[in-house]
């Protein structure tokens, strides 16, 4: 008890947890490490064990898991007989998301500007709980959403017309229009990824300093050229850290894109054909799959996580390239 | 008193930290804190807390009165709880006396046994309606000490289950594969035996604007799996339908994404008609299709779905769902040259005609006479050894039962029930359940 004594004879009246010989504190700084190593160890694991049980397919088709484009599952209990080619999943997972986020991240830095800088009090509470309430629903539910109504009604008129009139001298866009494609699914994940780019952009652009707008204005700068000026440059680290929230929605969302995305496992040679992510294919061929069949399954879900540890790596550099840090903002 | 707040800024200087709450030791604090925030976790498990935004879950749990109501509706649902043990009570001793009566007539049930054991099996959805509607006329009516647990987890995972011995009987839409039955045989020790159970037709849905009726044979059918045969106005398909004004329209093929005995049997069907397919693609629960524009749906609602989604579409999906469903399904002409709707009845003729093994795995291939060529089994997966004597008789009784007494309930759930030939097969293997003990 001594030293106890010591320290508040001192000036300090609250001692530093590391300082501190009380029984309590030492297992609360104990039961805090484990709490924040333990997200690190499940991580761990989980690449171990999922590694060690899709090992057998990487072996057999070695590059070609991710390099060719045949998904010819075996049914053998012990051996690889099948032929495991990710390579269509993995675009339709990329392409999906890509689609998603072309769309949505001018729609959602569009939208949380209007909120914080141009609309009125009573527009915008009710806006931005609409918009908090988009994130609520189920991703079953938009997927639902998207293949009894949203697409056949809406999405398939307008993606003939795209087809028929630019598809002619665009490859990408050319018909035949399949209902359910890569641009479909695309769609419906960026109305899903909205609202957590614009939850995060809006409170990043609610944080510029009122003295730098009003200098803006005080400049002669019109309201367009302050954001061009004040707004945006100041929010740029967090819209990407928002943009990094999204994608990885994206590239995990599972269910709804399983639905939408019309689930052929070839890669389409336009957006408007149907293909398969790897998130939807687990979901959809793993409870009838011959065990040879759900170890590459596993190793879908391998390089799933590989290549989303490969995308935020990449936008951890473009934000350091680009001169900014992923402020505490961003990391909301 | 702050009983969360522990080094209280007013503890003099040199005392003893908990000194201020003298009687407090920390461990009767602990005890005081871990109560409160026990009954705020019960607050929090009301009947709100599934379905119910967190949002909403946090308010509530703040709210200081939502502790109270959660005790009353505790209270009520134990209530209700114990209204409905009685209520099923006398239920089922009514109907057992009933039972009792009605077995006095019935001169086919063995009416002397009331059996007793409680069953596990899993595995194929797609019989898994008839399973659950047998089970519960069987469990309700016919023994009723009996219980049975169906899980349809899939064809894969019940003959996985199955192997693992995990539970009584399995239920697959694809036989055993001799890889399988021979691991299935080192697992237990004794064989694996096959008990077909009812059939399947597996149909050509369609979306063509203004044609109503199609036929198709089977290497027009491989043509268009292919993708060789790409507009609906290709002369492989006007040649079968003369006089029929087909339109210039891209051919879009529907099929099974997910594993499925549909899609085995379907293209089953396909390997028997073209060595070229048999050869490429080949036959399985789930293969890689090569015509170029080619769409999946998640089981049959999904390829329903996509059928009905793009015009052009044609796509394979269980005779049950086309019937209910009402999409337009393609004649198929079989191999006496007769172009056969698929019907339950045209099922049944089917499965008549073929060769079945003694081993009752078999495909039904080559059809003739008035019976729809693509169609197929699902089997109940049982052991020749290994079950508890009420475990065996149970399962004996009960799979009897299924067949002999089962078949309008199966016709009912649109499913086809063995033809009197194969029923008597298989109520020979019945007999071979836990033959070897």
């Amino acid at each position: 008890m001594t030293t106890t004594t010591d320290t508040h004879s001192g000036a300090p009246r609250r001692p530093p947890l590391a300082g501190s010989k009380s029984v309590a504190d030492k297992w609360f700084r104990r039961g805090l490490a484990f709490a924040g190593t333990s997200v690190l160890l499940i991580l761990g694991t989980m690449l171990l064990f999922t590694v060690i049980d899709a090992w057998p397919v990487f072996r057999h088709e070695g590059l070609g898991f991710i390099t060719s484009s045949t998904w010819d599952p075996g049914v053998s209990r012990t051996e690889v007989t099948g032929q495991y080619g990710a390579l269509a999943f993995i675009i339709g997972t990329l392409v999906t998301a890509g689609i998603a986020l072309v769309i949505a991240v001018p729609l959602s830095v569009g939208t949380a500007l209007y909120l914080t800088q141009v609309a009125q009090r009573r527009v915008r509470n009710p806006l931005t709980y609409a918009i908090e309430l988009l994130a609520a629903v189920p991703s079953v539910v938009y997927g639902l959403w998207g293949l009894l109504f949203f697409v056949p009604t809406v999405l398939r008129p307008t993606m003939n017309l795209v087809a028929d009139t630019l598809g002619g001298f665009i490859p990408f866009l050319a018909p035949p229009v399949i209902t359910y494609n890569y641009f479909s699914a695309g769609v419906v994940l960026a109305i899903m990824i909205i609202p957590i780019i614009t939850a995060v952009t809006r409170e990043v652009m609610a944080k510029t300093p009122p003295s730098e707008i009003a200098a803006a204005y005080a400049l002669g700068a019109t309201r367009w050229e302050m954001m061009r000026s004040v707004v945006l440059p100041r929010a740029r680290p967090g819209m990407i850290g928002a943009t990094m929230l999204g994608l990885g929605r994206a590239l995990g969302e599972t269910i709804a894109v399983a639905m939408l995305i019309g689930g052929s496992k070839q890669i389409g040679d336009s957006i408007f054909k149907g293909g398969q992510s790897m998130a939807g294919i687990i979901a959809v061929t793993f409870q009838e799959a011959a065990p040879e069949n759900v170890k590459a399954l596993i190793g879908v879900g391998v390089v799933l996580f590989v290549i989303t540890i490969i995308v935020n790596m990449v936008a951890r550099g473009i934000v350091l390239l680009t001169g900014g840090h992923v402020t505490g903002d961003a990391a909301v | 008193m702050p009983i969360s707040g522990n080094r209280g800024d007013d503890a003099h200087p040199g005392e003893p930290l908990w000194v201020p709450w003298g009687e407090f030791t920390p461990s009767s604090r602990w005890v005081l804190i871990r109560v409160t925030s026990l009954s705020y976790v019960a607050g929090a498990k009301g009947p709100d807390a599934v379905g119910v935004s967190p949002a909403k879950r946090i308010r509530e749990r703040r709210k200081p009165t939502s502790m109270k109501t959660t005790k009353r509706s505790f209270v009520v649902l134990l209530l209700v709880l114990a209204l409905l043990a009685a209520a099923c009570g006398s239920d089922s001793e009514d109907t057992t006396t009933t039972q009792g009566g009605a077995s006095d007539d019935m001169t086919t049930t063995e009416a002397s046994m009331a059996l007793s054991a409680h069953l596990l099996g899993a595995g194929a959805s797609f019989p898994a309606p008839i399973y659950l509607e047998w089970i519960g006329e069987y469990t309700s009516n016919v023994q009723p000490d009996v219980s049975i647990n169906y899980q349809s987890i899939g064809s894969g995972g019940g003959v996985e289950q199955f192997i693992g011995q995990q539970t009584d009987f399995g239920a697959s839409d694809a036989f055993l594969s001799d890889e399988d039955l021979a691991a299935a045989a080192d697992a237990r020790g004794c064989a694996a035996i096959h008990i077909p159970t009812v059939f399947g037709a597996v149909a050509l849905g369609y979306n063509l604007d203004g044609v109503d009726s199609l036929t198709l044979d089977g290497p027009t059918l491989v043509d268009i799996f292919f993708g060789n045969v790409d507009t609906w106005n290709d002369a492989a398909i006007t040649a079968l339908n003369p006089g029929m004004d087909l339109p210039d329209e891209p051919i879009i093929v529907a099929h099974r994404l997910d594993g499925s005995g549909t899609t085995s049997i379907f293209t089953t069907y396909l390997s028997d008609v073209s060595d070229e397919w048999a050869n490429g693609p080949g036959a399985g629960k789930e293969i890689d299709w090569p015509a170029p524009n080619s769409v999946g749906g998640d089981k049959n609602d999904g390829v329903a779905a996509q059928i009905q989604q793009n015009p052009g579409a044609i796509g394979y999906i269980e005779l049950s769902y086309a019937i209910e469903t009402g999409i337009p399904v393609a004649d198929m002409i079989n191999a006496d040259g007769n172009a056969v709707t698929p019907t339950l009845e045209s099922t049944a003729a089917a499965a008549d005609g073929i060769t079945i093994p003694d081993d009752l795995r078999f495909n039904i291939l080559g059809v003739g006479g008035e019976g729809y060529p693509i169609a197929g089994a699902t089997w109940l997966l049982l052991w020749q050894c290994g079950y508890d004597e009420n475990v065996s008789a149970v399962l004996k009784d009960w799979i009897t039962w299924d067949l002999t007494q089962g078949d309008s309930l199966a016709e009912e759930l649109l499913y086809s029930p063995l033809p009197a030939s194969l029923e008597a097969k298989a109520l020979a293997k019945v007999d071979l359940i836990n033959s070897e003990g």
